[in-house]
């Protein structure tokens, strides 16, 4: 295994851990607004203000990983992305801002309005909307060099149909993880309300999810057929990803094994997400930029990767510690701690 | 959009995003200190107060951390965003303290996470400082390696530039640079001590509106305490910093003193204006640049005349320099009649008046702070990586950077104006009284 290996792995791997932690985040904003204009709130908002409050700013942080590693392994990805994305990270980046920091001064300050909980919801939309704009981008076709400078062709990515199947799949997995992941904790707090509710909400869009996914499939063998040569290769990783999908839909289906369902869960985004990313190995923008060129100088690479291992000696026993107490913690979950 | 326009207004959003990151990313890694110093007191006097003290502060200070989260995100992004051609170059040779800073920010993050929920689990108050203690550790730490990220800017090293390739890269040499000490350690210092004389200007504000209770005396005297030792503490380490820069960015240094010739026995200029390139209405310290420069009254300064006119930096740094500086010696001189006063039980120091001064010198301390950065980062125009790249080289070439910039500000009024709202509010509708109070009646609920 090459050190650009490791290192693309390495961030694939946090950015799938954002990818899980936030959609719950963004997923439970948007079922909270929604039970609000339909006069539930009381039904939904405990439980996801039990889940979210500890564990909201450590989801940013799986962000802030992420793209600083990428610049850090990649530095030459800072040059294409960087000059080509101001705007949709830009907008990513202040409504991150509102989302985050109102979600504190609610939650610790006052209390209680009903156009923020909608703005609020709503941003847990438009957030995966603009940051999956950049998994279009990868699949080149958007990006001119314009005097050995890469330029963003805005009319060619709202026009393709490739862009907005990406965005709608962003909308149905947000909402499917959460629902999911969130009917788990909610029978776990013997919520019988909640968990009732949120079993719908599950439900409802594990379809949706199932056919934008495999439609991107389908839109890519037209849009960049190389890729879609090298996902046809991986079929047997999406195959067990549905297989795993189908299990948890069984299981939140027959309201039993709620927890081993956030485990197929995981397991079904895990190999479909990780073979994506094999599949677009070794580009990072197509066709300008492979892993391989944007890679950083070995000194770099063997820092970064020592300080990682050392990093994770702390983060992952932290995480353990965080996750004992407020995810696996009974008595905190139901509300008594 | 022109590049030259490009450049303009990266700079501007740049400035805006730090200038506005910096007040809660300064609060953010001082107050965990004072939170973890209040709950020790507290432990080790077996004093209520004190660990009253360090969860109303850790309860504003969540308030103060969201927004340092979410536009240091804005920071983090802005640098391949708006610098894209600055990054690919100096993440090649920086990207291991940046890296290292996400770590100290994540863990951090995780045992606020846990510290502000497990108020009432444990019931041992021990347990509470033990969490504290990665807390304050994450927060210093991400200071620490940002600053050395900043500090490599200023004297970049650990790698060969050999045309426009960089070969020979060490990693540990380009952190461990000669500006690193100096800066790592200022900036530290300076958000301890801004962050102490936040929060006593908080308590006199409480006992200048006509409280008299006990809580806020305590909370005052231990601030005030604690604002002296890292003032002197950071004039001490201040100096250190203008010898750094005699030595290794004397342009800085000059600009900054308005010393134009290299000469010996070079006198030390305060406050004045500068007039068709004339000092006028300037208070002249004779030798005191040289002493500052090189501990030798006698010693030769370097002076601007020493560099091409395309490498100066902008002389209104002057002004920065003499604002962070007043600033930092007043709040010395406070803090040391203040905490002299009370160990003689002089009663004036308790005066509305003295009172006032004491609220004043919070949002001094945050004035010295946006100063201390402003001069630093103006000063080392118009390299963005001294020596090597200038500004001007760096930016994106993208036309919308304009819209972008109106955007951001839209964004940092909202956050400044809830910041103070909920701050406001959070703290009005809950006095230190009523707290105590009902903790009482909570406590005793518990033992009937």
């Amino acid at each position: 295994m090459t050190l650009e290996i490791i290192g693309i792995s390495v961030l694939w791997l946090f950015l799938f851990g954002y990818v899980i932690v936030a959609s719950i985040d963004f997923g439970a904003g948007v079922f909270n607004a929604y039970s609000t204009l339909t006069n539930r709130e009381h039904i939904l908002t405990n439980i996801i203000q039990r889940y979210l409050s500890p564990v909201w700013e450590v989801t940013n942080v799986f962000l802030v990983f992420f793209f600083v590693g990428m610049v850090g392994f990649f530095p030459k990805s800072a040059f294409y992305y960087g000059t080509t994305l101001l705007i949709p990270a830009s907008i990513a980046i202040i409504l991150l801002a509102i989302r985050g920091s109102y979600y504190a001064f609610e939650t610790y300050g006052s209390r209680g309005h009903k156009g923020y909980t909608f703005m609020y919801g709503l941003s847990g939309l438009f957030i995966p909307a603009s940051l999956s704009i950049v998994l279009t981008i990868s699949e080149g076709g958007f990006v001119f060099m314009n005097d050995s400078k890469p330029v963003l062709d805005y009319w060619a990515l709202f026009s393709n149909p490739l862009t907005w199947s990406i965005v709608l799949l962003s909308f149905t997995a947000v909402l499917y993880i959460s629902a999911v992941f969130l009917t788990w904790y909610a029978d776990k707090a013997q919520d019988k309300d909640a968990t009732v509710l949120l079993r719908k909400y599950a439900l409802i869009w594990a379809g949706p999810l199932i056919i934008t996914a495999a439609g991107i499939i389908f839109e890519l063998k037209a849009h960049n057929p190389e890729h879609y040569e090298r996902i046809l290769d991986l079929w047997w990783m999406f195959g067990l990803s549905f297989l795993l999908f189908i299990g948890t839909v069984w299981f939140v289906w027959k309201r039993r094994n709620f927890g081993l369902a956030v485990w197929f869960l995981i397991g079904q985004f895990a190999f479909a997400f990780f073979a994506y990313g094999i599949s677009h190995y070794p580009y990072l923008l197509y066709p300008y930029l492979t892993i391989y060129d944007s890679f950083t100088n070995e000194a770099m690479a063997i820092a970064l990767i020592i300080a990682f291992i050392a990093g994770l000696c702390l983060l992952i026993p932290s995480l353990w510690l965080l996750l004992k107490l407020f995810l696996f913690n009974k008595n905190y979950v139901r509300g008594k701690g | 959009m022109g590049n030259e326009e490009a450049v303009f207004f990266s700079r501007v959003l740049t400035e805006l995003t730090l200038s506005f990151h910096i007040i809660f990313a300064t609060i953010g890694v001082g107050v965990p200190l004072m939170i973890m110093i209040a709950q020790w007191v507290g432990i080790k006097k077996n004093d209520e107060h004190y660990i009253l003290l360090a969860r109303r502060w850790a309860r504003g200070f969540v308030i103060t951390v969201a927004v340092g989260v979410v536009t240091g995100t804005a920071i983090g992004l802005q640098l391949s965003l708006l610098w894209p051609n600055f990054m690919e170059l100096a993440g090649n040779v920086i990207a291991l303290p940046l890296f290292m800073e996400t770590f100290a920010f994540f863990f951090e993050a995780i045992f606020l996470g846990i510290y502000l929920y497990t108020w009432d689990r444990f019931e041992n108050q021990k347990k509470h400082l033990l969490l504290l203690i990665p807390v304050a550790a994450g927060a210093s730490f991400s200071a620490v390696f940002i600053s050395i990220v900043n500090a490599f800017m200023n004297t970049p090293q650990g790698f060969e530039f050999v045309e426009g390739q960089l070969i020979n890269i060490n990693p540990l040499i380009a952190m461990f640079n000669p500006a690193m000490p100096t800066k790592v350690t200022h900036v530290v210092v300076t958000a301890y001590m801004t962050s102490a004389f936040v929060l006593a200007a908080i308590a006199a504000f409480r006992l200048l509106k006509g409280s008299d209770h006990i809580y806020h005396k305590k909370a005052l005297f231990l601030t005030m305490k604690l604002g002296l030792i890292f003032s002197i503490a950071s004039a001490i380490i201040g100096d250190f910093s203008g010898k750094f820069l005699a030595e290794y960015q004397p342009e800085k240094l000059a600009a900054a003193e308005w010393h134009f010739e290299t000469e010996r026995n070079a006198p030390l200029i305060l406050l004045g204006v500068l007039e068709d390139e004339e000092v006028k209405y300037a208070i002249k310290i004779p030798f005191a640049l040289s002493m500052l420069a090189h501990n030798d009254p006698t010693a030769e300064v370097i002076g601007l005349d020493q560099f091409p006119k395309d490498e100066i930096p902008p002389l209104y740094i002057h002004y920065l320099f003499d604002l962070m500086v007043f600033i930092g010696m007043w709040l010395v001189a406070i803090s040391a009649v203040y905490v002299f006063s009370i160990w003689k039980g002089w009663a004036f120091v308790k005066t509305k008046r003295f009172l006032g001064l004491i609220v004043a010198g919070g949002p001094l301390a945050v004035l010295a702070i946006e100063a201390g950065w402003w001069l630093t980062e103006v000063g080392r125009q118009p390299w963005i990586l001294r020596g090597l790249m200038k500004t001007e080289n760096a930016a994106t070439s993208s036309g919308q950077v304009d819209l972008m910039l109106i955007l951001f500000s839209g964004l940092y009024l909202i956050l400044g104006i809830g910041v103070i709202v909920v701050l406001r509010r959070m703290f009005k509708r809950n006095p230190v009284e009523k707290e105590i109070e009902d903790r009482q009646a909570g406590m005793e609920g518990e033992y009937h």
